[in-house]
């Protein structure tokens, strides 16, 4: 299993007593979660359950209607702007479906942030984008193409490439395992374990992908009813008492992925 | 904020400080302007280096290849484990030779392939042209299958709504033409002959040709964004699978509404024009309404208005067949939609024009 994460440092994100609603319909009630330097974290929970709003809340592109959120301890209502912001460098963010420029090949693509946000050669973010794109595991001719070129799992990986190219502190991934295939979904998180190890990411995903949640979350808050119903270890989760989190991870496709899980670890040479 | 540095002192490379992305500028500079050493081995300390990322590793990676690539040893020493992993990643994944993908430019190979591009689209269009007529037939033998209910609301969106705007564009061209022509008539004492100059030229040209141009560059390019947002987000594919007919569905009640609604445009258009026509005459040139409207049905045959009325129909079905197909052309993301909206403009103007040139010359040959 991972080590855990011990620091007792300053939270990376703090959300604190979140309230969203659109029109009449209430998405979060009151939402609070806190996310540590060094963690993969995971945001689960059913569909319509605000994941994506929450995930999108904290990164500034919208507002909550009530209550604070904290990103590096500063409010992120600042960040709505979206200009220039020195705080967008330490972060990056994965959308869900790549939201590649299909005007740019993906070598321009992943090179956007440097071109925008940098001063460096020409030569320099060449290569670096190179590296980038190498690390994701893409073929270096690929770097030629444009996204409606690429299979659904390389735009995937092309995505997370552009959001890793300024080596942010902090990664965002929406769903990024939805709709690949269980070994390219397994490539790919092992892929962010590993960039998450090598360049000591804080990983904080939405998924519902219970494979995912297993192999890769060191915590999960499970989010329903406008609130966090759960949050913690898969293994503190699974033994939950709340009728919906029981749902949600002892349903049928819940258990499969837990008994893969034991089986995986058992398996998992010491 | 901490600076990155880099040294040579003692024929030792000295790396300090945070080699990370605000740094790599300076560390860039720094690497090409110190005095590499000329031993065998060059030795690396980057003892004191404090902060390491993707970029930096780069930079080193690229200092111990340029080192290496002049025959000399390397060594590095001094370098935190986890930096030291970075690197080890970078230098696999770097140092292989693949650099940038050769393109052959070659210009008669660009020229094969425009003329095969040419080529293949001009089967395309072909191809889009007779299916279209092989759906009309179908739908001229059996109305019902025609969805007059998204016609009828065509016809709406881009005949009705667009009264306002070609009216205003053709009584504004009517009394452009009158004054033009009010200068030279009032030279000779042939006032009068404003009614033929402004009664012809409107009806049997500019009316149906003002109103095609405008059509086509307000429902043409609509036609392309539409079909083409659909194929973007696969709503055609659906529209397939489903077992209907694109070209039932969007195709054919597009072509039929604007086949049915230019001529009605071109016939308001040709009143609008001439009574701009008339305001000018009467102010300029004394012709009153009266003497106008007289003159106008003695010197205006209907065979005028009845050829420009003719020719609206085979436009309307220019700008509609070309705005669908080049929305079928559509395959990638955003800029392809954009692109393909504006050839269907101006391919369907060019079309438009070439087909009423053509009209021209047929109708003189006949003596029309």
């Amino acid at each position: 299993m991972m080590p855990s994460v011990t620091s007792i440092e300053t939270p990376v994100i703090d959300v604190r007593h979140v309230v969203t609603k659109f029109g009449q319909a209430v998405v979060h009630e009151d939402v609070s979660l806190s996310i540590r330097r060094g963690e993969i974290f995971a945001i689960a929970g059913g569909n319509g359950s605000g994941k994506t709003t929450l995930l999108r809340e904290i990164i500034g592109l919208i507002t909550p209607s009530a209550g604070t959120i904290r990103l590096f301890g500063i409010d992120s209502r600042r960040l709505e702007t979206g200009d220039g912001h020195p705080i967008h460098r330490r972060f990056g963010v994965m959308f869900q479906n790549g939201a590649l420029f299909s005007s740019f090949t993906l070598a321009e693509n992943v090179a956007v942030p440097l071109r925008e946000h940098t001063t460096l050669s020409a030569g320099l973010i060449r290569d670096l984008v190179t590296a980038k794109i190498a690390m994701v595991g893409l073929p270096p001719d690929s770097a030629v193409k444009y996204p409606n070129e690429l299979s659904g799992g390389m735009r995937r990986r092309a995505a997370l490439a552009r959001a890793i190219v300024m080596d942010p502190e902090l990664l965002f991934l929406d769903e990024p395992t939805a709709g690949l295939d269980p070994i390219i979904a397994a490539g790919f998180d092992d892929l962010v374990l590993s960039l998450k190890n090598l360049l000591g990411l804080t990983v904080v995903m939405v998924t519902h992908d219970l494979d995912s949640l297993w192999r890769i979350a060191n915590r999960v808050a499970v989010l329903g009813r406008g609130k966090v119903l759960g949050i913690g270890t898969m293994q503190e989760l699974s033994r939950s008492d709340d009728p919906v989190i029981r749902e949600y991870f002892q349903g049928p496709r819940g258990r499969s992925a837990s008994e893969q899980a034991a089986w995986n670890h058992a398996r998992r040479p010491t | 904020m901490e600076e990155a540095t880099i040294s040579v002192k003692d024929n030792v490379i000295h790396c300090r400080g945070s080699w990370t992305l605000p740094h790599l500028s300076q560390l860039e500079r720094g690497g090409r302007a110190i005095r590499w050493p000329e031993t065998s081995t060059v030795l690396y300390d980057a003892g004191e280096v404090t902060a390491m990322d993707t970029g930096g590793a780069l930079i080193l990676q690229r200092c111990i290849d340029g080192v290496r690539s002049k025959g000399q040893q390397t060594a590095l020493q001094g370098l935190k484990p986890e930096f030291a992993e970075l690197l080890r990643k970078v230098e696999a994944q770097w140092s292989r030779p693949k650099r940038g993908v050769s393109v052959d430019t070659r210009w008669v190979d660009s020229l094969a392939r425009a003329v095969q591009s040419r080529q293949a689209s001009a089967i395309r269009a072909l191809a889009f042209v007779g299916e279209s007529t092989i759906a009309f037939g179908h739908a001229l033998v059996r109305p019902r299958s025609i969805r007059w209910r998204t016609l009828l609301r065509i016809v709406e969106l881009d005949g009705v709504r667009a009264l306002p705007i070609t009216g205003l564009l053709t009584f504004l061209v009517g009394v452009v033409i009158a004054y033009q022509g009010a200068e030279q008539l009032r030279k000779f004492g042939t006032n009068i002959f404003i009614v033929d100059l402004v009664g012809i030229s409107l009806l049997r040209e500019i009316a149906p040709l003002i109103v095609a141009i405008l059509i086509a560059g307000r429902s043409g390019s609509a036609y392309a964004a539409e079909i083409g947002t659909m194929k973007v987000t696969e709503e055609l594919d659906a529209v397939r699978t489903l077992g209907i007919s694109p070209m039932n569905l969007l195709v054919l009640p597009r072509a039929l509404a604007l086949v049915l609604a230019l001529p009605l445009l071109t016939v308001y258009a040709d009143a609008v024009g001439v009574f701009g026509g008339m305001l000018i005459a009467l102010g300029e040139l004394n012709v009153s309404f009266v003497e106008f409207i007289a003159r106008f049905d003695e010197a205006v045959p209907v065979r005028h208005f009845l050829i420009g009325l003719g020719k609206a129909p085979f436009f309307a079905a220019i700008i509609a067949l070309v705005g669908c197909y080049q929305g079928f052309q559509i395959r990638g993301g955003v800029d392809d939609v954009g692109r393909h909206t504006t050839i269907s403009v101006v391919q369907g103007i060019f079309l438009v024009i070439v087909f009423d040139a053509i009209c021209s010359i047929l109708l003189n040959w006949w003596d029309l």
